[in-house]
C-alpha cells in the first residue's frame, strides 16, 4: 500500500518535471537535463548492489556500454524497433553479463568482485574495439528521428521523457527493495556475510539477484545512449567518469536510502553540467573525483547522514 | 614451419622478458594487498605517475629513466607512509574499509588520471636511452635490450626486497603482519608502524616500475586502468604475498600474452590478462575463501 | 527406541596437511544437553563449523533429524534446525537489535511456517524479552555491553526457531553472575524442548549443565559419556593437564 503511494506521488513529480521542462521551453533544459537523469538512474542501480549489499561495482562503464551498442545493433538490423524495446533488450544484456560474473567472483571475498569488474570493463571494451559491426574504434552513427513519436516535439524531448520514466521506476525499485524481506536480506549481507548465511540468508542468490537487477539497469540507462550522442565510440561509451561518477553519487548523497544516489546525482550532475560550460569537462571530473575522496573520507554517511542520527 | 617456430621461441622469450616487467609492476601489489590486505587499486596510477617523472627527467635533463626513478623512490616511499596514514585513520580503524576503502582508492586513481591529463595532454609520452633500441641476438631468438634491461632490473628489485622481507627484523615484522597479526604483537612491534612502512615500500617500487613501463613502452595517462586486471591477476595466482609466485606467475601471463599477440594480434591482448584474473579466481577460491 | 537428532558418523576434516578432524562419531537425543569440550585447537570449531555447514567436512556424514546433511550450505541448514551463536559475537552492525533478530525470523524461521510481517515484529520483541534486551529494541549493537552482546548472539539464534542449539563459548569473558544468567536462559530453552550442545572451557559451566560430556583432543573424540565419569578418565585428566 505503501508502495502505491510512494510509486503515486513519485509519477506525478516527475510529470511535474517534464511540464516544468516544457515550460522552459529550452532545449538545452533536455539536453542537460538528459545526462542528470541518467546519472540517477546509474546511481541507483549502482546502489541496489554497493549501498544494499555492499559489493563495489567498477564496471559501471560497461554494463552502461553494453546496453548502448545493444541499441547499436538493434538499429542496424532492426531499426524500427521502439526505444522502450530497445532498452528491455539491453536491460537484459546486461543483467545476464552480471549474473555470469557474479557466478564467477561471487563466492569470494567482495574485493575479488570488484577487481573482477574492473577488468571486465577493460574486457567489453576490447571486445567491442575489435566487434567491426558495430563500428570498431572508429564508432559508429546512428540516425535519430527528428520528432519525438506519441506527442510534438524535438526527439530530445523523447529521450527526457523516457528517461524519466526509467527514474521513476529505478527509484520504486530501490525503495520496495530497502522496506522489503529482500531489503533486509541485502544489509545482513552488508554487515556481515557470515552471520547472514548463518541466519538463514541465501547469500550467493541475494548477491546475484542484487547483481542481475543493479546491472540491468545500467543496461537500460545505456540503450537510449546512441540516440542522445547520434555517434558513439568505444572511448565516449566506456568513458571512465561513468564508473566514478556512479560511486561518486551514491557516496556523496548517501548509501543507506534510495534518496541518497537521488541527491548525490542531482547535486554532482547539475554541477558538472553547469562545470563544463563554464570551465571545462576535465576539471569537472577533477572536482567530482576530489569530492568524492573528501566525502568517503569525512562524511561517510554522506547528505543524507546529516539530517538522521 | 621453421618461420613459426622462430616466431614462437621469439614469442617466448620476449613473453619472458615481459614477464620480469610484469613482476615489477605487481611486486608493489603483492605486499599491499598480498601482505596487508589493503586494496590499493590505485597502485597502477602510482606507476604511471612514476613513468612522467621518469619522463620529465629524461626529457628535461637527461637523466636515465631508471636511475632518475631510483632516485625518486624516497619521495615515492614517503607518499604512501603519508597514504597508508590517512587510509589507516579514516577506514581501518573505523571498520570501514571495504566499501569506502576501495572508493578511496579509486578516487585517487581517477584524481592523478585526470590530473596528468589536465598537465601533459592525453598524448603518448616516450623516453630516450642508450639500450632502447639495440637488440642481442642469440641464434634465430632476438633480445631487444628494450625489454631484456627492464626485465633484468625488475628480478634485482624483487630479489633486494626477497632479502629484505627474510633477514631483516622489519621484513620479519612485515611477513607477520600478513599471517598473524597478534604474533607481531608478541614481537612488541607496533602493527600501524609496520604496516605503514610496508605500504610505503610498495609505493616506492612503483617509481621504479614506471621507469620501465615507459622504458618498455610509449605511456599516456589512462594507461594505468589496463594494468589493473594484470596486476591483481598475477598478484592472486601468485600465491597473495609471495614474491617468487609473483614471479613465475608474471612470467606465465608473461608469456600467455606475448603469444596471444603473435599470433592474434596486439589489440586482444587485455583480454587474456582478465581471462587470466577469472580463470584463477575460479580454480583458486578454496585458498582465498579461508581468510576471514 | 526413537530416532537420535543429530548423528555424525566418520567425519573428517584436513587443511592442508593438517588433519583437523579425524574419525569423530557423535549421536545426539532429542531434548538432550551435551557438552562439548578440548584444549585449544582440539578441533571444537572446526567440529561446529562443518555441523553447520560453515564448513565442508572431507569425510563422514552428518545426519539432521533423519536427512543426510552433507552438500548443504549453512542457511539451508539452519533452515532444517540447526542454530549456532557465534563465539566472537557479530551481530549486524547498522541494524537496531529488532532488526538483527527479524533476519533468522524473515529467512529461517518464515522458511517453516508462515509469520506474516506484522507478527513477525511481535516475534523479535518476545525473543528480545526472554533475553532480557526488550528495552533496547530500537538501540543499535554498537550500544551494547559484553553480556548484552551474546544475548542478542543467541536471540538471533533462536529466532530460526532451532531444534538444536549449538552455543559455541557463549559465556567466554562473562563475570561469575553473567555466566549463571546465561546458564539459566539455555537451562530454559532447554526446558521448552531445545536440544543444546554447549561448547565451553569454563568447566563450572559446563559441568552443572550438561548431561553428558564429549572430549575433543587433537581431531580426535577420546571421550563421551557421563560427565563425573569423563572427567576422571586417565586421558582427558591427561590431555588437560599435560598441555
Amino acid at each position: 500500500m505503501r508502495n502505491l503511494w510512494f510509486s503515486a506521488v513519485a509519477v506525478v513529480v516527475a510529470a511535474l518535471v517534464f511540464a516544468a521542462a516544457r515550460l522552459i521551453g529550452n532545449p538545452y533544459v533536455y539536453f542537460a537535463g538528459y545526462v542528470v537523469l541518467q546519472y540517477v538512474v546509474l546511481a541507483t542501480a549502482w546502489n541496489i548492489l554497493g549501498g544494499y549489499t555492499g559489493y563495489v561495482n567498477f564496471g559501471t562503464a560497461a554494463f552502461f556500454a553494453l546496453g548502448a551498442y545493444a541499441t547499436v545493433v538493434l538499429h542496424k538490423i532492426a531499426p524500427a524497433t521502439p526505444l522502450p524495446a530497445m532498452m528491455l533488450v539491453g536491460g537484459v544484456l546486461s543483467a545476464l553479463t552480471g549474473l555470469g560474473m557474479g557466478y564467477l567472483t561471487l563466492r569470494l571475498r567482495g574485493t575479488f568482485f570488484s577487481i573482477a569488474t574492473l577488468a571486465m570493463a577493460v574486457v567489453v571494451q576490447t571486445l567491442v574495439t575489435n566487434w567491426n559491426f558495430v563500428g570498431g574504434s572508429r564508432g559508429a552513427y546512428i540516425i535519430r528521428p527528428s520528432h519525438a513519436p506519441l506527442f510534438s516535439g524535438d526527439y530530445t524531448q523523447y529521450l527526457f521523457l523516457v528517461m524519466l520514466g526509467l527514474c521513476v521506476v529505478a527509484i520504486g525499485i530501490a525503495r520496495a527493495i530497502e522496506k522489503s524481506r529482500l531489503g533486509f536480506g541485502f544489509a545482513a549481507i552488508r554487515d556481515d556475510e557470515h552471520a547472514a548465511e548463518a541466519s538463514g540468508v541465501p547469500t550467493l542468490r541475494l548477491k546475484l539477484i542484487a547483481t542481475a537487477l543493479s546491472g540491468g539497469l545500467m543496461g537500460m540507462a545505456g540503450a537510449p545512449l546512441p540516440y542522445y550522442v547520434t555517434y558513439l565510440d568505444p572511448a565516449s561509451g566506456f568513458n571512465l567518469s561513468y564508473a566514478v561518477n556512479t560511486i561518486a553519487m551514491p557516496l556523496i548523497g548517501g548509501t543507506s536510502t534510495w534518496a541518497g544516489p537521488l541527491i548525490g546525482a542531482v547535486l554532482l550532475g547539475t554541477l558538472q553540467q553547469v562545470a563544463t560550460v563554464t570551465i571545462s569537462s576535465a576539471l569537472s571530473l577533477l572536482i567530482v573525483g576530489v569530492l568524492l575522496v573528501i566525502f568517503v573520507i569525512a562524511a561517510p554517511r554522506g547528505i543524507v547522514g546529516w539530517f538522521r542520527r | 614451419m621453421d618461420l613459426s617456430f622462430d616466431l614462437l621461441g621469439n614469442a617466448i622469450v620476449s613473453g619472458l622478458l615481459l614477464g620480469g616487467f610484469y613482476a615489477a609492476v605487481t611486486i608493489g601489489v603483492s605486499i599491499s594487498f598480498g601482505m596487508l590486505d589493503v586494496v590499493n587499486i590505485a597502485h597502477p596510477a602510482f606507476i604511471v605517475l612514476g613513468s612522467y617523472i621518469a619522463y620529465m627527467a629524461n626529457a628535461q635533463l637527461g637523466i636515465d629513466p631508471i636511475l632518475a626513478s631510483i632516485v625518486v623512490m624516497p619521495a615515492f616511499y614517503l607518499l604512501g607512509v603519508v597514504i597508508y596514514h590517512i587510509y589507516d585513520v579514516s577506514f581501518e580503524r573505523r571498520g570501514d574499509a571495504s566499501i569506502r576503502g576501495l572508493a578511496f582508492f579509486f578516487g585517487i586513481l581517477f584524481i592523478s588520471e585526470v590530473a596528468l591529463v589536465l598537465i601533459f595532454g592525453v598524448d603518448y609520452r616516450l623516453v630516450s636511452a642508450p639500450y632502447i633500441g639495440p637488440s642481442l641476438h642469440l641464434g634465430v631468438v632476438e633480445l631487444p635490450l628494450r625489454l631484456l634491461v627492464p626485465c633484468l632490473v625488475a628480478l634485482l628489485m624483487t630479489a633486494l626486497l626477497q632479502v629484505y622481507m627474510s633477514r631483516t627484523f622489519i621484513g620479519r615484522a612485515i611477513q607477520a603482519v600478513a599471517q598473524d597479526p597478534l604474533a607481531l604483537r608478541l614481537m612488541a612491534a607496533d602493527p600501524t608502524r609496520i604496516k605503514r612502512i610496508a605500504f610505503g615500500l610498495s609505493i616506492a617500487t612503483a617509481s621504479v616500475a614506471g621507469a620501465i613501463l615507459i622504458v618498455i613502452q610509449p605511456v599516456e595517462p589512462s594507461i594505468a586502468r589496463d594494468y589493473i586486471g594484470r596486476i591483481f591477476a598475477i598478484c592472486v595466482m601468485g600465491g597473495l604475498g609471495s614474491f617468487s609466485g609473483t614471479v613465475v606467475a608474471a612470467m606465465t601471463l608473461g608469456i600467455v600474452e606475448s603469444l596471444t599477440s603473435t599470433f592474434y594480434g596486439p589489440s586482444w591482448s587485455p583480454a587474456v590478462a582478465f581471462g587470466f584474473l577469472l580463470v584463477t579466481l575460479a580454480v583458486r577460491p578454496a585458498g582465498l575463501f579461508g581468510r576471514i | 527406541m526413537t530416532e537420535p537428532l543429530l548423528q555424525v558418523k566418520g567425519l573428517g576434516k584436513r587443511f592442508g596437511g593438517f588433519v583437523a578432524l579425524s574419525e569423530v562419531d557423535l549421536t545426539v537425543n532429542n531434548g538432550e544437553r551435551v557438552g562439548l569440550i578440548g584444549p585449544n585447537g582440539s578441533g571444537k570449531s572446526t567440529f561446529v563449523n562443518c555441523l553447520c555447514g560453515s564448513l565442508r567436512n572431507d569425510q563422514g556424514d552428518v545426519t539432521f533429524a533423519g536427512h543426510r546433511m552433507n552438500g548443504l550450505s549453512a542457511h539451508q541448514r539452519i533452515r532444517r534446525g540447526i542454530a549456532r551463536s557465534f563465539q566472537l559475537p557479530r551481530p549486524f552492525g547498522t541494524m537496531t537489535l529488532a532488526e538483527n533478530v527479524l533476519i533468522p525470523i524473515l529467512y529461517a524461521a518464515e522458511s517453516k511456517h508462515h509469520i506474516g510481517s506484522t507478527r513477525a515484529r511481535g516475534r523479535c520483541l518476545d525473543l528480545l524479552q526472554m533475553v532480557g534486551l526488550h528495552a533496547k529494541a530500537d538501540a543499535k549493537p554498537a550500544e551494547l555491553t559484553q553480556i548484552e552482546m551474546r544475548k542478542l548472539e543467541l536471540a538471533r539464534a533462536l529466532a530460526s526457531e532451532p531444534r538444536l542449539l549449538i552455543a559455541d563459548e557463549a559465556m567466554a569473558g562473562l563475570t561469575h553472575r553473567e555466566v549463571d544468567d546465561i546458564l539459566a536462559l539455555l537451562m530454559t530453552l532447554n526446558s521448552q524442548g531445545v536440544t543444546i550442545i554447549m561448547i565451553e572451557h569454563i568447566m563450572r559451566a559446563v559441568l552443572s549443565f550438561s548431561q553428558r560430556l564429549v572430549v575433543l583432543v587433537a581431531g580426535r573424540k577420546i571421550a563421551d559419556g557421563a560427565p563425573e565419569d569423563v572427567i576422571r578418565q586417565p586421558d582427558v585428566v591427561a590431555a588437560y593437564l599435560g598441555s
